[in-house]
């Protein structure tokens, strides 16, 4: 029997396969093509206090191995996830992870309140929706908040201990390659009591339109994704887990079983997949199969045997 | 796993391609289509040209490195094939014009099919492709060449124009829908909108259009959209 399980406090993931935010919506959309409860997990679509329309102009690119994308955090808002997508997500059998994204530091908190208040109202009618947070202060595409945090660890510092202190829910905090030392910045989320780090984001960069002269994107920068990133985000996994003591939550190029053992043995607690959903829309169910039967090819009976023996 | 029939260049950079397989779909919805590994990363969402018994056809031009692959794929060769993916054209009652520009021609021909006694109008920019093709569908068909097809259209004639093509022709198409409404028109302009993609599902929001009761997505709340919905940015 091989186990594939783990837990990221308290929270059960059956498997490490987690599906990244901003690539999967709110689960609906694969759910069509395949069982979603088969998957360790769901990051759902990052959200802000308020609804954001996102960028405008064209926001997908493609690039050698990767591509580029400026979305721009469009999403409903809080208020209309709690409504719409929460009944849903109360049927999966899967770790449930909303991704809060914000502008300010008080847009931040007031989202974290209302996850925490939405989720405490369903514990008491017995039911659940939500098992986890994962705080975004990395996303590349928008102009305030988002990287701005991301970057500097002291003005990380500020959201990570602000929204720790709004929200009982498990909390992982999601961290940027652009930011000027990522392991000091896991080191800080570990300090402030942030139950886990994730990571990478999206690297920041760019494409530009000769013939037009000017940058493809309206917002000049967009995040890079894609079996390009997978060796920078499996040396930070690596850096990271080194430093912390809470789990890491691996992610960044993954589009195989082997790259998801590379990420384990990197040291991360489970991974996330993000840009391999676009190529294959079943890349949940497909991963899932394919890591069992490495696991068992290999001789490896747990992910514990090999996790962070680099 | 799809199988190329067959692959014909019809003019310069234009390809009807062939697909055995039981697949379906409606006037206007699309498949995505891929024929290589992992690279380029993502998958080509193309239109219904025609659906066959035995398979489904889809018409492309080569504008990048995705449809520069699909123009290589020879009879026999294997491809993937997801769909049909999207909101088409609405089965409509009434009296129908066709205007289509370039490449998109593609999925009106699948509308021809379907609404015999339309009258059809398609425009190119340079050497016309598929006309003689609709002619046994349009009860009136024009072409025009290097002019502006959408000028051949009197919109107040019809219940319904169904429009694809490059941009320009859709906002132009927009405002003479607009035009002919206040004029007292009963016509309604569905237009159908080529955005970039990328898991074409509605999950990776990529494919955004502006619409006037907020962000709408191509993949699943289009392609095809009422005129008046969308709101078009310079």
């Amino acid at each position: 029997m091989i186990k594939l399980s783990s837990e990221i406090a308290g929270v059960h993931f059956k498997n490490p396969v987690v599906m990244a935010s901003g690539t999967f919506g709110f689960g609906r959309e694969y759910g069509k093509l395949y069982d979603v409860s088969c998957l360790g997990g769901i990051s759902g679509k990052g959200l802000t206090l308020n609804p954001k329309a996102g960028n405008s102009g064209i926001r997908v690119y493609e690039t050698a191995s990767g591509m580029l994308n400026s979305v721009g955090l469009e999403n409903p808002g809080i208020a209309a996830f709690l409504e719409k997508e929460c009944a849903y997500w109360e049927t999966l059998d899967t770790a449930r992870i909303v991704n809060l994204g914000g502008g300010t530091l008080e847009d931040y908190v007031l989202g974290a309140e209302m996850i925490q208040e939405d989720a405490d109202k369903r514990l008491r009618t017995g039911k659940t929706a939500v098992d986890m947070i994962e705080l975004n202060i990395s996303c590349p595409n928008v102009k305030e908040g988002g990287i701005a945090f991301g970057v500097k660890t002291c003005a990380a510092q500020e959201v990570v201990r602000a929204v720790r202190k709004a929200v009982k829910l498990p909390l992982a905090v999601k961290l940027s390659p652009n930011a000027e030392d990522i392991a000091e910045m896991a080191q800080m989320c570990q300090e402030e009591g942030a139950d886990a780090v994730s990571l990478i984001n999206t690297i920041s960069g760019m494409k530009i339109d000769v013939r037009r002269r000017r940058s493809v994107f309206d917002n000049l920068y967009a995040g890079l994704s894609g079996p390009a990133v997978k060796p920078v985000a499996l040396r930070m996994v690596h850096q990271v887990a080194k430093r912390v003591k809470i789990p890491v939550i691996g992610m960044g190029g993954i589009t195989s079983a082997l790259d998801i053992l590379e990420f384990i043995m990197a040291g991360a607690a489970v991974v996330q997949v993000g840009t391999y959903n676009f190529l294959n829309l079943r890349a949940g169910s497909t991963l899932v199969e394919e890591l069992e039967h490495l696991m068992e090819a290999e001789n490896i009976r747990s992910l514990d045997e090999i996790r962070g023996i680099i | 796993m799809a199988t190329v029939i067959s692959n014909e260049r019809l003019t310069d950079g234009v390809y009807q391609l062939r697909v055995a397989g039981d697949y379906g779909g409606e006037m206007g919805q699309f498949y995505m289509l891929r024929a290589w590994g992992a690279y380029p990363l993502l998958s080509r969402p193309l239109s219904i040209h025609q659906v066959h018994e035995d398979g489904i056809e889809f018409l492309y031009h080569v504008v990048g490195e995705g449809t520069e692959l699909l123009a290589g794929l020879v009879p026999g060769e294997p491809l993937s094939l997801e769909g049909p993916f999207g909101r088409g054209f609405p089965q409509v009652d009434g009296k129908v014009a066709l205007v289509g520009g370039g490449i998109g021609i593609a999925p009106l021909f699948y509308c021809a099919k379907q609404l015999p006694g339309c009258d059809i109008y398609l425009g190119f920019s340079r050497e016309p492709f598929r006309t003689e093709a609709f002619r046994p569908f349009a009860a009136e068909l024009t072409v025009n060449v290097g002019g502006l097809v959408l000028d051949s259209v009197d919109f107040s004639a019809y219940d319904h124009v169904f429009v694809c093509g490059p941009l320009p022709m859709l906002k132009a198409a927009q405002l003479k829908g607009f035009a002919a409404v206040e004029a007292g028109s009963r016509a309604r302009v569905h237009l159908s909108l080529e955005n970039r993609m990328a898991c074409g599902i509605g999950a990776c929001l990529v494919c955004s259009v502006s619409c006037r009761d907020g962000q709408r997505k191509a993949c699943t709340d289009g392609p095809v959209f009422l005129s008046e919905e969308v709101v078009f940015h310079d």
